[in-house]
């Protein structure tokens, strides 16, 4: 079903070789190559290429102007002292740790609402997706940082009822939660994903548990959650994935600087402004390297705890 | 979790109730059944209640940006309500000129960077889909497995040595590094989408023009393409929208005004404004958002479809 999926069942399929494959004259080398040249050639100078020049230059010294120079571990050791680095880190695994759970609960919620022959679907479902479309983009990203102003939308509600709301983005303790909200608002991707996977679920199943007198909490636990636990750990790793390289978000409501006092400088930002703010290209290569180990470390933990909770109906 | 989705809907119930009291209140013949009914339409209410609520909420901001941009200036930061006493259209005028080139020339940008996209994102990606789906050759397993963890590969792998490569050859500030990397099928989150979809197609159909005397070309032109044309339609809505929003990639590759796309404008719009200009911000902000809204209306269909078959963000 999804590439997640794929993947794992083409690693546990290794070895067996189907019929179909054992027929080498079956093989159509030349025209697949030729089909395939495109990505191909993509995948040798835009992918594989820059990888292994980015692993090169993530041990060298490298300003775009002279030749890089090889510095061994240098930019891995100086990132351990580097405070802000530890600091966009942080900012990160709040973000991503916080915002992504967050997220996924409220897709399933809304999902689990909109479920089964609620009349209206569609319209619902246009409205929590529309978000979800336009979140990644700059004028979604200024419209936040006008709602979390000091002066902005929230503030103004709020003043209606007397309270005097803090300004939202220019305050250390609450910007970050800004930009979550702004995840969180985006959650009508993983809800469509949801909605697919709760109509795959046969009915059968509530009716006989239904019969058996089990309460729609039950039901909820025994049922749904097990049934649906593939697609829950499918939107878990894609979400994961894709926050940790969010960027778009902070950069505009923060106006380029993760700003205030390093609040919202994610990961990406500060990868962002070393390479092309100071042209330091080794060190963003190097942290682009931590980047994808991380990324690499966390999806490969997901994927073991998988096995303790994914349910897999075959 | 569980405990919000069992006590949520109790409290939402008097709401709803109090809102409709008329029609599902009433008191009816009290027969098993209708009793029964009567349950569920209750149930629905508070689905309705709490969905209306939640969408509301979530709608809200964009349709307050929408009404904003069409006040005077300072009504932005004074009224969060959603009418409006006059239609105000300076905000679009004066936005429009605000920078260095009328905001249209952004848009011509945007829109030539969208258009190579999505040619070459439906080129590259259909051949080599219909390759992984249709074709048995040497490696195939390996080459797909490594086109699958290329959909998770973070970008800012790549970027600084692709930015060192495109500057060489002298791309920087021109539209090649935003629309190249798609004739090449980088988005491979496509092909996967467009294997799926192949091999969905009978195989039947394949052996019959095979049989017929038609090469791979002419299968995969004449039968294979035709029959794909929804996840083209896929791709093509998702390419849109995702090259039309990018800004990462614009941010690094156009520094030129000249060649600035819309996100990037937008970008330096909310550098340069005072304090004053929300208004025209906001304004332009709703025409680069007009398009994908328009694409959403229009092509919802595969758009859920899309993402429901494959997971795409």
């Amino acid at each position: 079903m999804s590439a997640i999926s794929e993947l794992s069942s083409l690693s546990r399929k290794k070895g067996k070789v189907t019929a179909e494959e054992k027929k080498a004259n079956g093989r159509d080398n030349k025209a697949a190559y030729i089909f395939l040249l495109p990505w191909l050639v993509g995948l040798v100078a835009i992918t594989i290429g820059p990888m292994v020049m980015s692993l090169y230059l993530s041990f060298t010294d490298y300003n775009l102007l002279q030749p890089p120079e090889w510095t061994g571990a240098d930019n891995f050791i100086r990132m351990l002292s580097d405070a802000r680095l530890h600091n966009s880190l942080r900012v990160t695994f709040t973000y991503v740790f916080v915002g992504v759970p967050l997220q996924l609960a409220v897709a399933l919620l809304i999902a689990l609402v909109l479920d089964k022959g609620l009349r209206g679907l569609p319209f619902y479902r246009s409205v929590f997706y529309l978000p979800s479309l336009l979140g990644g983009s700059v004028a979604v990203a200024i419209l936040w940082k006008q709602i979390f102003g000091t002066t902005g939308l929230v503030n103004q509600v709020l003043a209606m009822f007397g309270i005097q709301g803090p300004g939202w983005i220019s305050d250390p303790g609450t910007a970050l939660g800004s930009i979550i909200l702004l995840h969180v608002w985006t959650f009508g991707a993983p809800m469509i994903i949801f909605l697919a996977g709760l109509r795959q679920i046969p009915v059968m199943y509530y009716e006989a548990a239904k019969v058996d007198g089990a309460t729609t909490l039950q039901q909820f636990w025994r049922i749904t959650m097990p049934m649906l636990s593939p697609i829950i750990f499918f939107n878990l790793v894609l979400q994961i994935i894709g926050s940790f390289q969010s960027f778009t978000q902070a950069f505009i409501v923060s106006g380029g600087n993760g700003g205030p006092s390093d609040s919202t400088m994610f990961f990406t930002l500060y990868l962002y402004q070393k390479g092309f703010g100071q042209f330091d290209m080794g060190y963003a290569s190097a942290m682009a390297w931590v980047l994808l180990l991380i990324i690499g470390v966390f999806t490969a933990i997901n994927f073991i705890a998988s096995k303790y909770w994914v349910f897999y109906d075959d | 979790m569980t405990t919000n989705l069992e006590t949520l809907p109790a409290s939402d119930k008097k709401s709803a109730g109090a809102g409709k009291p008329t029609n599902h209140r009433k008191p009816r013949e009290s027969r098993g059944t209708l009793a029964f009914s009567r349950a569920q339409r209750t149930k629905a209410l508070t689905k309705h209640a709490i969905l209306i609520l939640a969408g509301g909420l979530m709608i809200y901001p964009l349709l307050w940006m929408v009404v904003s941009s069409l006040r005077p200036n300072e009504l932005i930061f004074r009224e969060p309500g959603l009418w409006l006493n006059s239609l105000e259209m300076s905000n679009y005028t004066s936005g429009w000129s605000a920078l260095t080139h009328p905001f249209g020339h952004y848009m011509i940008n945007s829109a030539i960077v969208v258009i190579g996209s999505i040619l070459g994102n439906l080129i590259s990606c259909s051949m080599a889909a219909y390759a992984f789906a249709r074709l048995q050759f040497t490696g195939k397993k390996l080459f797909f497995g490594i086109m699958l963890l290329t959909i998770m590969l973070p970008f800012h792998v790549i970027i600084v040595p692709q930015y060192i490569l495109f500057s060489q050859i002298g791309w920087v500030n021109t539209f090649w590094p935003l629309i190249v990397p798609k004739l090449l099928a980088t988005d491979a989150f496509f092909v996967f989408l467009m294997v799926q979809f192949i091999r969905g197609i009978p195989k039947d159909l394949d052996e019959a023009a095979r049989i017929d005397g038609a090469g791979h070309p002419r299968i995969f032109l004449r039968v294979i393409l035709p029959l794909m044309v929804p996840a083209l339609a896929t791709t093509t809505i998702f390419t849109f929208i995702w090259t039309w929003n990018d800004f990462f990639g614009a941010l690094i590759y156009l520094t030129d005004p000249d060649m600035f796309t819309v996100p990037v404008a937008l970008r330096a719009f909310v550098d340069s404004q005072s304090a004053t200009s929300w208004g025209s911000l906001f304004a332009m902000s709703i025409v680069s958002l007009l398009p994908v809204f328009l694409v959403f209306l229009f092509g919802q269909r595969f758009l859920i479809k899309g993402i429901a078959t494959t997971g795409i963000k």
